[in-house]
Parts: C-alpha cells; structure tokens; sequence
C-alpha cells in the first residue's frame, strides 16, 4: 500500500493535514445532503420555495472553517447571499433550523416563519440578515467594517453575492466605500461566479474577463480562483482573508463554482447536466490518496440522510406561526 | 433664537456629546461645508461621504448593525428614493428576523417646496415614507421641535426618519432651546462658521440640554371649537396662520401640528374631531395616495358619527414636479389662501 498523500501536494503550495481535508468532506457531504433534503421537502409539499447551494460547498465550507465567529465588532461580519447553508453548517450551525425555515414554522430560528429558504441570521453570530434584493448586502459591509476599523482588532467584513448580482450599483458603492484614500476598509468581498443570472449566461452581459479585475481600478487587491476544490479555495481565502485582518484594506476574491441544481426550485431544481460536481471530484482526491475509502464516504452520506430524514419527520409536527404574529417585532422591543 | 438649520446642528452636538452618536455624515455634511443648509457645521463626528444615496443608507445599515449609532443624511429628499429597497429593508429587519436584530439609525433629509427648488428640489416624502412599516418617521415645524425630535430620534433603538422642512431651515422660533444664549448674535459667533478660510475654526457648543419631544406626540398649537385643522412641516405654519386670521371673522379653528407621522397622535386628533366634529388635513404631499388620505379614511371609519362635514384634505397637486416660475410653484403646493377658504367654508358647512 503506497503511502497516503496529501490532496493538493502535486501544487506548490502547501497542502491541508488530513484531519482537516476529512472535515471538509464531512461538512461538504453534510451541506449537500441537507440542501437535497430541502429541495425534496419542497417538492413534497413541504415548503413554498427553495433555493440554496448545492455545487458551491467547495468554496462555501472553507470559508465557514475559517471565520472568526462571535458577537460584535471583535469578529467578522457575516453579508451573505441565499447559497451559503454550508458556510453556515461549517460555522457549527445545526441544520435543522434551515428545515424549519423550508417548513415556514414558528420554530425557525432565522425568521419566526417569516423568510425563504437559506435566508439565515444568527445576530449572536454577526450573520446580517440574508435578503432577497440581490447586491444590498455590498452596500452595508463597509458600515460594520468601518466599525471594525474603529474597533480595533482582526474582524473583518465578509460580503458574498452571484456574478450577475454585481451589474448592481450596489457592489459599486462597496468598490467606492472600501477603498476611500486614507479610510481603507476591512472587507473581504466574494464573488461566487457560477457563471449564470436565473437564465442568462454571464458571458452575454459583463464586458470584463474577470469580474475581480474591476478591483484593479480601485487599487483593490483581488483574484480569480477555482472555487470548486476545498483545498484551492481554503488556501485563497486564508490568504485573502489573512491580508484584510492584518492590512485592514479590502480585497475582492472571485471564485468559479457550479450551480448544481439550476437557479432555485422557480427553474425546477432538478440536477443539471454538464456541471462539475465539487464532492465527486474531492472525494475521487480523498480515495486515491487514502484519506478515505470509498465506503466510508458513503457511510458520512448515509448518517446524514437518515439524520435530515429524521429531522424533516419532527418538523413536520412543528406549530406553524399564529396569524397575530404579524404584530409582533415591528419595533424592537428591547434596550 | 435659533433657527432649525442652528437647532438641528445643535441637537446632533448633543447626540455625539452625550446620546453616543459616532457618525454624522452624507453629503458635504463634514467641513468645509457642515451641511449645504449648515445644519452639521463645526461638528466632531462629521464626515464627508462619496456622491452615492445607496452608499449613505448601507453604511448607516451597517453600522447600526455593528452597535455603532449612526445619523445619515441625504442631502435632498428628492434623493432619497433611489434608495427606497434599502429604506424598506432597514424597516424590515427587525420583523424579518423575528426580533433578533435591530437598527438604531437615524436618517435625515429636508422635504418639501418653498425654496423655487424647481423640478428636482420640491418634492415630499411624507407619502412615501409612510408607506414604509417598521420606521418612526418626525417632522418638525419649528426649531425647538427639530431639536426635540432629533434627540428623541437619536436615543431610538430603531430607524427614524426625520424629515425637517427645506423652506423652514432659516425660521426661527419663539422658545429658546434649553440652554441656548438668548442674543441670537451671540448664538451665530459661537455656532455659525465664519465665510473663507475654515480650517482652523471650531463650534463654542452651549451649555445644552436633553430636551426630546416625544415621537408620536402631537401639539395643539392652537385651541379652537368649530374646526380642526391637521398639518405638520411647512404647511402647519400656513395652517396656524389662516387659523389666526380667520378668528377676526369669527371662524374659530384648532389647529393640530401632527410632528410625528409614524407613531401618530391619532388620541388628539379623535379627541378633536370629537369636539369640532370637521376636519381638515394639510400637507404638500401630492394628493394621490397621500398620507392625508389615510387619515380621512381613520376618520370615516372610527368617527362618522361625531362628524359634521365630510373630512376635506388640502394637498400638492398630482402634477410630476414643481416647476420653478413662482406662478407653477404657487399653483402646485397649498398656498395661505387656499388653506383659508378651505377651513372657511368647511366651518360654514351644515349637515
Ligand atoms: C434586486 C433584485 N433583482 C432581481 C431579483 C430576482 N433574482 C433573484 S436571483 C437572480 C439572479 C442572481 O444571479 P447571481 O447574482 O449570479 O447569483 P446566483 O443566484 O447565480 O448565485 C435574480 C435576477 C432579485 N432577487 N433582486
């Protein structure tokens, strides 16, 4: 038996020990078996409208291993967009509450019954609210890294949105308010280009090569990597992220990813020819460095199945949100 | 005394002194400049912004989001509305996530006509923004007021929109804002920059005090028996006038300055009707769908029975903007004449 490498080594960059690529599979596999279950609680009837992240693990989990996790400006501040259960689940979430959120019940932690699905928020985690404009969340990052800044400390704030989203004026104004001569700020912009608005190729709309390249102008430091491998993707953002806590300047890193399952349960949310599939290519990695075998990858698969399958029976039961709900939490009500 | 553009400057020194205001900022609302009605001159936590109404609501968002307290303004109302989805998420927040986060923000944008500001310097956002759940929105029509109110804005743990008149920037009250020097020349050399050079200059703040008008509280400013009269901003003054003049015909009106729109102070204006048993709404709003609208749909609805006359409302006319020959502007917004015949003859009125 050869000895097990470590996925990456064939480049130059250092690779990950095998504890963390294992990890990384797990919540991958995770992520995915919970975005299946919830297209199948939608198309059973069990919630109004999905949309989610299959095909954007690669990068997404990476990305909640690495976040700083906290309350206040000490800690980064989380602007994503719809597709990031697997940020999330990285992060430690459980994956019930985005069950409950698919079921629209009163117990859905993100929104009492209020939100879509993969609309999170999690205020003891600075998770701003995921909104359905698409690019808004570009307009209030520089607000809490200008906090940060003020703050002191490594906290940075992490903003997400699609390719399309960034015709938008919206990730205009991050460019312009993140890179103010003299008033740099801590943001850490993410592209995930999965190279698709709902419908409309990207190819057809956006004149630069590299949406990243539109940082240049800014004096903003920026790249394009390949988002569908864990390994490529963690090292980016470490360092991406590495140059913002440190540097206290933005930076704009654009990540290639798949869209798996189309745009949302509107275009059918049914699996997509011709897509990479980021796990199939990572575990291919995993087994033919024998990190893991074939079987106990399945095995990772089949424990969350049965588990999500669970979970979805006992949401189920769970009491919907009564009508006069809807008075409450117009205003704050605390301190 | 002071005038609102003085009163709201001073009200925000307050803010940053002693509410934990850490931003003021929009733009050219830092120095040189301190506001193009100098409503933020000579302030510490002032700042100057990019060219970018998005950009200005996002960072208050942002901000508020990050325990910061942030006053933002866009420099004209007529301005705001490329900013509505975000004025619509910062009002939806708190109700979206259930009650997990909130937004203690204040964004101010002087509204209305009276200035000749022609097409793109006239408009209201009373309409508007009412439409908008989940913000406290004031709008004062003195400087003590808009001192109180913006005191009362800053201490909030939610959105507040406050909306101060643009043609009322250089009125002045009749009540001294607590702590403010009575010799209005005095007042000026301490907090009004001087022209030129800039630099080196800075504010000799008074010795203020907390003052707050409560939100959602109205002010009789004038009590009458036979007609109630509903306004606020640069109307209510058109309104307390007419009021004045039309008791020498006998007519005798009272006269109800709304000051906050979102709560309102539906108590008096019931209590009133209830008394006078007509009513008249004013604002210079345009008349479609206008926040007057509500109001007379409130009265038909809760107090019929007390009415004598059918509820009336005075508004902007629906036309797409205020043209700037003064003979367009007069035809477009509610004028003193207008107000006075309309409370004339609605007090005149038998069932
Ligand atoms: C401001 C706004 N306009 C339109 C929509 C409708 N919409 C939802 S998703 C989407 C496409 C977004 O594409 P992209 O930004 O590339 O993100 P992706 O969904 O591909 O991750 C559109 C047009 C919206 N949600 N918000």
């Amino acid at each position: 038996m050869s000895r097990p490498r470590l996925v990456g080594a064939e480049k130059s960059a250092p690779s990950l020990a095998p504890d963390l690529l294992v990890r990384m599979h797990d919540l991958m596999v995770k992520a995915r078996v919970l975005e299946e279950r919830l297209i199948q609680m939608y198309k059973q009837g069990d919630g109004y409208f999905w949309i989610g992240g299959p095909g954007e693990e690669a990068f997404n989990v990476p990305l909640g291993l690495l976040i700083k996790k906290g309350q206040g400006p000490a800690f980064d501040y989380l602007h994503f967009h719809y597709r990031q259960s697997a940020t999330f689940l990285a992060m430690g979430e459980e994956p019930i509450g985005a069950l409950r959120q698919m079921k629209n019940t009163a117990t859905d932690p993100y929104s009492g019954g209020r939100n879509f699905a993969g609309h999170f928020s999690k205020r003891a985690w600075n998770l701003a609210p995921v909104t359905s404009p698409i690019e808004v969340q570009y307009a209030m990052a520089p607000g809490t890294a200008m906090a940060q800044k003020r703050h002191g400390g490594d906290g940075i704030s992490i903003v997400t949105g699609g390719d399309a989203g960034t015709a938008e004026g919206d990730f205009a104004s991050c460019l312009v308010w993140s890179s103010r001569p003299g008033n740099e700020l801590p943001v850490l912009m993410i592209v995930t280009h999965n190279k698709w608005g709902i419908s409309t190729a990207s190819d057809t709309q956006q004149g630069p090569k590299n949406i990243a390249d539109r940082a240049t102008a800014f004096g903003i430091r920026n790249k394009t990597i390949e988002g569908n491998d864990p390994v490529v993707a963690y090292q980016e953002l470490q360092e991406a992220m590495d140059y913002v806590r440190k540097e206290r300047k933005p930076f704009l890193l654009e990540a290639r990813v798949s869209r798996l399952f189309g745009h949302s349960s509107a275009s059918g949310a049914n699996m997509v020819e011709g897509e990479l599939d980021c796990i199939s290519a990572f575990e291919e990695k995993l087994e033919a460095s024998g990190i893991l075998t074939r079987s106990q990858m399945d095995e990772v698969r089949e424990r969350y199945t049965a588990e999500m399958s669970a979970m979805a029976k006992q949401v189920r039961e769970e009491p919907q949100p009564k009508p006069e709900d809807i008075w409450n939490h117009i205003f704050f009500e605390g301190k | 005394m002071a005038n609102m553009a003085q009163a709201i400057r001073m009200a925000l020194h307050y803010g940053e002194k002693h509410l934990g205001v850490t931003d003021i900022f929009g733009e050219d609302v830092g120095m040189p400049l301190g506001g193009v009605f100098t409503q933020t001159q000579g302030l510490e936590k002032s700042w100057n912004t990019p060219l970018d109404e998005r950009g200005i609501i996002g960072m208050a968002m942002g901000l508020a989001m990050a325990g910061e307290r942030p006053v933002a303004e866009i420099q004209f109302a007529d301005y705001v509305y490329n900013t509505i989805d975000l004025l619509k998420l910062a009002g939806n927040t708190c109700w979206a996530t259930n009650g997990d986060w909130n937004l203690p923000m204040v964004v101010m944008t002087p509204v209305g006509a009276g200035i000749r500001g022609s097409i793109y310097h006239s408009h209201s956002f009373d309409a508007m923004m009412t439409h908008i759940p989940g913000w406290k929105i004031v709008l004062p029509s003195n400087p003590l007021d808009a001192y109180g109110l913006l005191v009362s804005a800053m201490q909030e743990q939610n959105p507040v929109m406050y909306l101060p008149p643009k043609a009322l920037m250089r009125i002045r009250g009749e009540e001294l804002i607590p702590g403010e020097p009575e010799d209005q020349r005095e007042l000026s050399k301490m907090i009004d920059a001087p022209l030129g050079d800039r630099s080196k200059w800075k504010a000799k703040w008074p010795a203020l005090e907390g003052y707050s008008v409560p939100i959602g509280k109205g002010k009789i400013v004038r009590e009458g028996k036979q007609v109630t009269v509903v306004s606020y901003g640069r109307t209510l003054l058109l309104c307390a006038d007419a009021a004045k003049e039309l008791a020498a015909e006998g007519i005798d009106a009272e006269v109800i300055d709304l000051r906050s729109l979102w709560p309102y102070d539906w108590e008096m204006i019931q209590a009133s009707v209830k008394k006078t048993g007509r009513v008249l709404f004013v604002n210079e709003d345009t008349e479609v769908t206008n926040f007057g609208e509500h109001l007379i749909r409130r009265t038909v609805d809760e107090l019929f029975y007390e009415l004598l006359a059918p509820p009336r409302l005075i508004a902007g006319k629906f036309v797409p903007g205020i043209g700037l020959s003064d003979a367009l502007e007069r035809a477009s917004v509610p004028q003193p004449e207008d107000v006075k015949s309309a409370i004339r003859s609605l007090a005149l009125e038998q069932p």
